[in-house]
């Protein structure tokens, strides 16, 4: 005993087998250049060939070409704030539902909160004019976003009630009440879908596929204030997801309000999730390979994994978007399409690594 | 020594289902001491363990640690000085030895002092050569010992002026002899820095042994209670148990020594008999 303490220096931090939070500390610092870096390509990437360093003119307002501000300011920076918001928000749901339902299975798509809260703004979408048109006159901009949500926690607590049992989560019923979850707002979505007219039909197609284009300054600047709204409670549930990953009732011990933090990630996740569908649409996975990738990485500590989720989750759908520009120019690969693509074999290969210990 | 960090249960009843779990329980736990908690399996051990760790209201009676009601205590204050070890522990995350017991300074805002004592706490535990190990890849004594570390660390502040409380649900259950020992050797220097400590254990011999106060729990009921010269006696374990008992006295450590028999008792008897 004696000899192990006096080994170990008097102040700061030692370097400890086992503890990760210094390489932590470096990977999210590491991640905002990234970010950075990629949103630079996302306004270089495009039909029309735009140099960084006229992007960098543009937006700093020393470069008047009318037709390059046309192109950065109103066509691609949307694009790009667009991709931030919502790879932000999806990769940071991903994490705290990750974290309440103890399982790194858990995603936003899979379980169902994403269609939860698609079925929310299609109804708004088709119903908008005619049956919920004193919700639209009494909301005004808030209503897609807001409907979003409401439909993303009224399915999020669903499929936590059908899970959950006395502290346990079983992933078996989690991925089966998503299926179900999917089937049924699939569904309830199609039947809107067929009472739409052209007009709204061209709009719902993106929902489904997912889409960064631009919906609007005003949709987008709504739907990323309740994002940064959810994003900034998240801190305050960093220590208390660390504590549940050991039990509910560990958590419980160490001191935590677990009933009182449960309904708060369900409301934020959600709160997230209909916001960023309220913008893009459905766009799968971003929440379960962010955080998968992250964990392998800086190791499953909230406090980290946190932020560098929704700087991993923003830096991998700016790329996406670029990547989707890329490959089929002039025209444009739908970014929910794409996420999918390549997530749906993650997905799969997760599971294969996991097959033994799934219950 | 802190003769206020006493953890007291009195006419305890929990009912659940219609079932009566524990029916007019009651112990003190004692700082300075290691209180153990025997029993035959469905006795209320872990229920009685449960509701003094806040996780099972009772249906009635009383629970208080250091004289104010469980429910009355703020979590947060509770979760500095009392630890809770369950019997068993799933995660599904990829956590590292050092990052589950690291989880034990989750209570404290101690950054400056959380390693050294992670640290000191895997090493008392055993288990500092595994830090780096992923949980999840450790053997069932492993990661007991490990929990436990985790306990230790979540009350290292506490001590002689500043009670401290560890509920121990089996411990031993997945340990090696040597492990078991060397568990309860660290028990009785926890007992010995004023902490005070309530373990539900399996094993008569080592309770006997390592115990300043023994209490028998059968169906609910706490059938006997007091040193382990008091309660282990034939009748008191064949009563709770229903095996066979002789205590002896035992030639190495002085203790009572418990030796039990059930049936025909050995294979050697039943090879004479099938014969």
């Amino acid at each position: 005993m004696s000899t192990v303490a006096s080994q170990i220096p008097a102040t700061g931090t030692l370097s400890a087998p086992g503890s990760r939070s210094a390489r932590a500390r470096w990977v999210v610092i590491a991640l905002i250049p990234a970010v950075l870096a990629a949103a630079l390509l996302g306004l270089t990437t495009g039909a029309v060939e735009v140099s960084p360093a006229e992007v960098l003119w543009v937006l700093t307002g020393h470069l008047d070409d009318p037709f390059l501000r046309e192109v950065i300011l109103n066509l691609r920076l949307p694009r790009v704030l667009v991709a931030i918001t919502v790879g932000a928000a999806l990769a940071v749901s991903g994490v705290a539902l990750q974290g309440l339902f103890r399982n790194p299975l858990a995603d936003p798509g899979l379980i169902g909160v994403s269609a939860g809260a698609a079925l929310g703004a299609v109804s708004v979408i088709v119903l908008g004019t005619t049956v919920l048109a004193p919700l639209v006159m009494a909301l005004g901009v808030f209503t897609l976003p807001l409907a979003a949500f409401a439909g993303g926690l009224g399915t999020t607590w669903l499929v936590y009630r059908l899970a959950s049992h006395g502290g346990h989560t079983s992933v078996a019923t989690l991925l089966l009440g998503g299926i179900a979850i999917n089937a049924i707002a699939g569904a309830a979505t199609g039947m809107l879908v067929y009472m739409a007219d052209d007009q709204q039909l061209r709009t719902l197609t993106f929902w489904n596929m997912g889409s960064l284009a631009h919906a609007g300054w005003t949709l987008w600047a709504v739907s990323a204030g309740l994002v940064l709204l959810a994003l900034a409670c998240m801190p305050l549930v960093a220590r208390a997801l660390n504590g549940l990953m050991l039990g509910e009732s560990v958590a419980t011990h160490l001191g935590f309000p677990v009933h009182r933090i449960k309904t708060l990630v369900v409301v934020m996740a959600a709160l997230a999730v209909g916001a960023s569908v309220a913008i893009a649409g459905i766009i799968g996975f971003v929440g379960l390979v962010v955080p998968h990738l992250l964990r392998l990485t800086i190791g499953p500590d909230h406090r980290y994994l946190l932020p560098a989720s929704a700087l991993g989750g923003a830096l991998l759908l700016l790329l996406a978007d670029a990547l989707a520009r890329i490959i089929v120019a002039p025209a444009e690969l739908p970014i929910g399409l794409l996420t999918s693509l390549l997530g749906g074999p993650f997905f799969l290969w997760l599971l294969l690594r996991q097959k033994g210990r799934l219950g | 020594m802190n003769t206020q960090a006493l953890a007291r249960i009195s006419n305890l009843v929990v009912e659940r289902g219609g079932r009566r779990l524990l029916d007019q329980a009651g112990l003190e736990a004692h700082p300075g001491s290691v209180h153990v908690l025997v029993g035959p399996n469905g006795a209320g051990k872990s229920t009685l363990l449960s509701v003094m760790a806040g996780d099972m209201p009772p249906s009635s009676g009383e629970v208080t640690w250091c004289g104010q009601a469980l429910d009355q205590w703020c979590p947060h204050a509770l979760a500095r000085c009392r630890a809770v070890l369950p019997q068993e522990n799933v995660v599904t995350f990829p956590l590292t030895a050092w990052e589950v017991a690291e989880m034990g300074r989750l209570p404290h805002r101690t950054p400056d002092r959380d390693a050294r004592i992670v640290r000191e706490a895997l090493d008392r535990a055993g288990v500092w050569h595994l830090s780096g190990r992923d949980y999840r890849s450790l053997s069932g004594g492993e990661r007991q010992r490990v929990q436990m570390a985790r306990v230790l660390a979540q009350v290292h502040d506490t001590g002689p002026d500043q009670p401290g409380l560890l509920l121990l649900d089996e411990p031993t259950s997945a340990l090696d002899v040597r492990h078991q020992l060397r568990l309860m050797e660290l028990l009785r220097v926890d007992a010995a820095r004023g902490r005070t400590i309530l373990v539900v254990l399996h094993d008569l011999n080592l309770a006997a042994a390592y115990a300043d106060h023994i209490t028998v729990l059968k169906d609910g009921k706490v059938v006997a209670s007091g040193t382990p010269a008091q309660v282990m006696r034939a009748e008191t374990i064949t009563h709770a148990w229903g095996v066979e008992c002789l205590v002896e006295k035992d030639s190495l450590t002085g203790c009572p020594w418990v030796r039990m028999r059930y049936g025909l008792g050995c294979a050697t008897a039943h090879r004479e008999h099938a014969a």
